[in-house]
């Protein structure tokens, strides 16, 4: 028997994604948590960019928007604010959020529309064949860095945090279940809710960095994360390549555009602007 | 009851937006457009629409779009600098078949060039702004009064055949004052998008339906389905089997090129029995009808036409209306970007003779008569 959460797919698989590839981890994890949340396909819209993580979108049975390469969340903000009724879910890449699209990401995590985010970071550009993201880290390399990498790189919940994200979580494909939570706490949470995931692409990211073998990315991924609670007992030094997960941030206080936009029309339309 | 009152050109556009039934503004601030924003932000809230301001032209347009997929009558307003930064999503919005306007309020370019001076410059960046081949209407107005229906008309053009509509104002109508008479409570015509009725399993967003246009569902209605960037099958999937393509592509362009006989809209003088054609549009078109007049009263046989579509271009027209005419003249504020395509159409033994001026100064009807009295020499 198929698992229930299967009916969030329309029946269009097999998948682009080469074997090995987190992308379906993350995709999975999504529909679960949909499924445990109960949500109404007809009452939900996908979103996204470009690039192998935005494919996602084709695979969902949902109302999808495959937008152009970083453009998502704007198209998912005037989505949403048209129908604040419907539940609005946008999937991104690193680079296709943090490069092309970092205007629009620190612009949505300041601006709060009640939607969620999931950022699948692989560290690298997949699906133009590898070369370096915002993501990447120094001294890692790519076809556009063939001897490493020596631009910095963004701690994208950081940078969401520092924009004024009202809700922050990193998560990744070794700790499935958790994902799954996080994505359902992200959607519980009224406001933009952004979840990092910690993925793989061993194809164009794993082969040129000595980790060629989906296996020996996901072993490298869990020995490279670190639970929130466990990492506040550590030292800096011993966190220096260690992605946190867990949620990061949580502010129930942030007014949120669509009901503060909706509030605004009572204001005017009640005669006291 | 229409209440007499002068009202500018960019307030006429963001009041016939309204009447059109526009519900979703997104934009950025640029000059000569930015009071098309400031109306929409007062007005909108008051009868529940949805204004936003975005970070860029592109969060912009990529807004509309999406306000558009859920069935919004949506648009933006820009000029030059900020329509250039949209061209990316205006070829998705033609791509994907999501009606949409996007208003530009021309200035002289190129780059950030004379922001607060007229110019006609984005005829041209208007047809083949976004890369590959697609179609697209074009509206460009010459008084306040015209903006007013004409935005309504270009909304309409938008669901009727699926598509982004420019509406190509310049920056002499979008800041003039003029005489507004115009009863709010007045029937229009308004046009929504076609809806399926088939069953949702049954229904192909982009069916190769006769008239090239095929019913559009709106998000949350049962019909789930997919919209995308990537070269698409009817059922909206990517596709890149050659068939597919191929009458995508060309169903893509027919479906607005096939109907400009509904869709083109112009005004003539005197046609018929003239030996010189003006063709002018926009502010311009003002110039040239007064030397027309003024011409006409000392006997000289001078005529107009004045398209109001820009694009599709009604090329069958045009040919007809010039042929055997001595001389064909087009004023226009940039570098004769209208008057290549009047050139392209018009055999050759019609003289095409542009009028440009891209100095920043309008053009005065005395120049167009001086042109017409020294051709007719
Ligand atoms: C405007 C534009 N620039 C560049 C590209 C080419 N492009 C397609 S996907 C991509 C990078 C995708 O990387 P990422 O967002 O990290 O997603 P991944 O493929 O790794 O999942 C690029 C540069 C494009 N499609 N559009
Ligand atoms: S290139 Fe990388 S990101 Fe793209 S499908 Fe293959 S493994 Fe996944």
């Amino acid at each position: 028997m198929k698992p229930a959460y299967q009916k969030y797919f329309r029946d269009n698989l097999p998948h682009i994604w080469c074997a090995g590839c987190g992308n379906g981890i993350v995709m999975s994890a999504w529909a679960r948590a949909v499924d445990e949340l109960g949500l109404d396909k007809n009452n939900m819209i996908g979103v996204s960019g470009i690039g192998c993580s935005s494919r996602i979108t084709g695979y969902l049975d949902l109302h999808t928007l495959h937008t152009a390469h970083g453009r998502a969340l704007p198209f998912a903000t005037g989505a949403k604010m048209a129908r604040p009724d419907m539940d609005v879910f946008v999937f991104s890449g690193d680079g296709d959020c943090s490069a092309i699209g970092g205007n629009h990401f620190i612009h949505a995590c300041r601006r709060n529309i009640n939607m969620t985010l999931i950022v699948i970071n692989n560290n690298i550009y997949g699906m133009t064949g590898g070369q370096f993201s915002p993501l990447t880290p120094f001294g890692k390399k790519a076809t556009t860095a063939p001897y490493g990498s020596i631009d910095r790189s963004f701690n994208l919940c950081d940078l969401a945090i520092g924009a004024g994200a009202s809700f922050v979580a990193r998560g990744d494909i070794f700790h499935a279940k958790q994902l799954t939570d996080l994505i359902k706490a992200g959607y519980q949470h009224k406001g933009f809710s952004v979840i990092e995931v910690i993925a793989a692409c061993p194809i164009s990211y794993g082969r040129r960095n000595g980790i060629p073998n989906p296996a020996d990315m996901m072993q490298y991924i869990k020995e490279h994360t670190v639970m929130k609670a466990a990492a506040e007992k550590m030292s800096a030094e011993e966190l220096a390549d260690k992605h946190i997960i867990g949620v990061l941030q949580e502010i129930n206080e942030a007014p949120e555009y669509c009901e503060s936009y909706a509030a605004l029309c009572e204001r005017v339309q009640g005669g006291t602007k | 009851m229409a209440k007499v009152r002068l009202v500018q050109g960019n307030e006429a556009c963001a009041l016939g937006a309204l009447k059109a039934g526009a519900s979703f503004y997104a934009g950025y601030p640029i000059t000569p457009s930015t009071e098309i924003a400031e109306h929409m932000a007062e007005m909108m809230p008051a009868c529940g629409a949805r204004f936003v301001q975005m970070e860029d032209e592109i969060a912009s347009i990529g807004a509309v779009i999406g306000a558009a997929a859920t069935g919004a009558k949506a648009f933006t307003a820009t000029s030059g600098p900020g329509f250039s930064l949209m061209q990316e999503l205006v070829g998705y919005a033609a791509l994907t078949e999501v009606p949409c306007v996007i208003v530009d309020v021309q200035r002289m370019g190129p780059s950030t060039g004379l922001p607060t001076l007229s110019s006609q410059g984005d005829i041209q960046q208007a047809r083949w702004g976004s890369h590959g081949d697609h179609s697209v209407i074009a509206i460009a107005p010459s008084s306040v009064m015209e903006t007013y229906y004409q935005t309504i008309k270009a909304f309409n053009l938008a669901e009727k055949y699926r598509t982004p509509v420019v509406f190509l104002l310049d920056e002499e109508i979008g800041h003039l004052r003029e005489r507004f008479e115009v009863d709010p409570d007045e029937a229009v015509e308004i046009i929504d998008r076609k809806q399926p009725t088939c069953a949702p399993e049954e229904y192909l967003p982009y069916e190769n339906v006769e008239d090239g246009v095929p019913a559009m569902a709106k998000f949350g209605q049962g019909y789930r389905y997919h919209i995308t960037g990537l070269t698409h099958n009817e059922k909206g999937f990517y596709s890149s089997a050659l068939p597919v393509v191929d009458t995508f592509n060309r169903r893509l362009l027919g479906k607005i090129e096939d109907h400009v006989d509904e869709i083109f809209e112009s005004e003539e003088f005197f046609t018929d029995d003239c030996d010189v054609l003006l063709i002018a549009y926009g502010s311009v078109a003002r110039s040239a009808q007064e030397a027309m007049e003024e011409l006409r009263e000392q006997g000289l046989k001078v005529g107009l036409f004045r398209p109001i579509t820009i694009w599709p271009i009604h090329e069958e027209k045009i040919k007809a209306l010039c042929a055997g005419k001595k001389a064909v003249i087009v004023p226009e504020m940039n570098m004769a970007q209208y008057a290549r395509e009047v050139r392209r159409i018009v055999p050759s033994e019609t003289p095409v003779i542009p009028l440009s001026r891209v100095d920043s100064e309008l053009i005065i009807p005395e120049e167009v008569a001086e042109l017409v009295k020294e051709v007719l020499k």
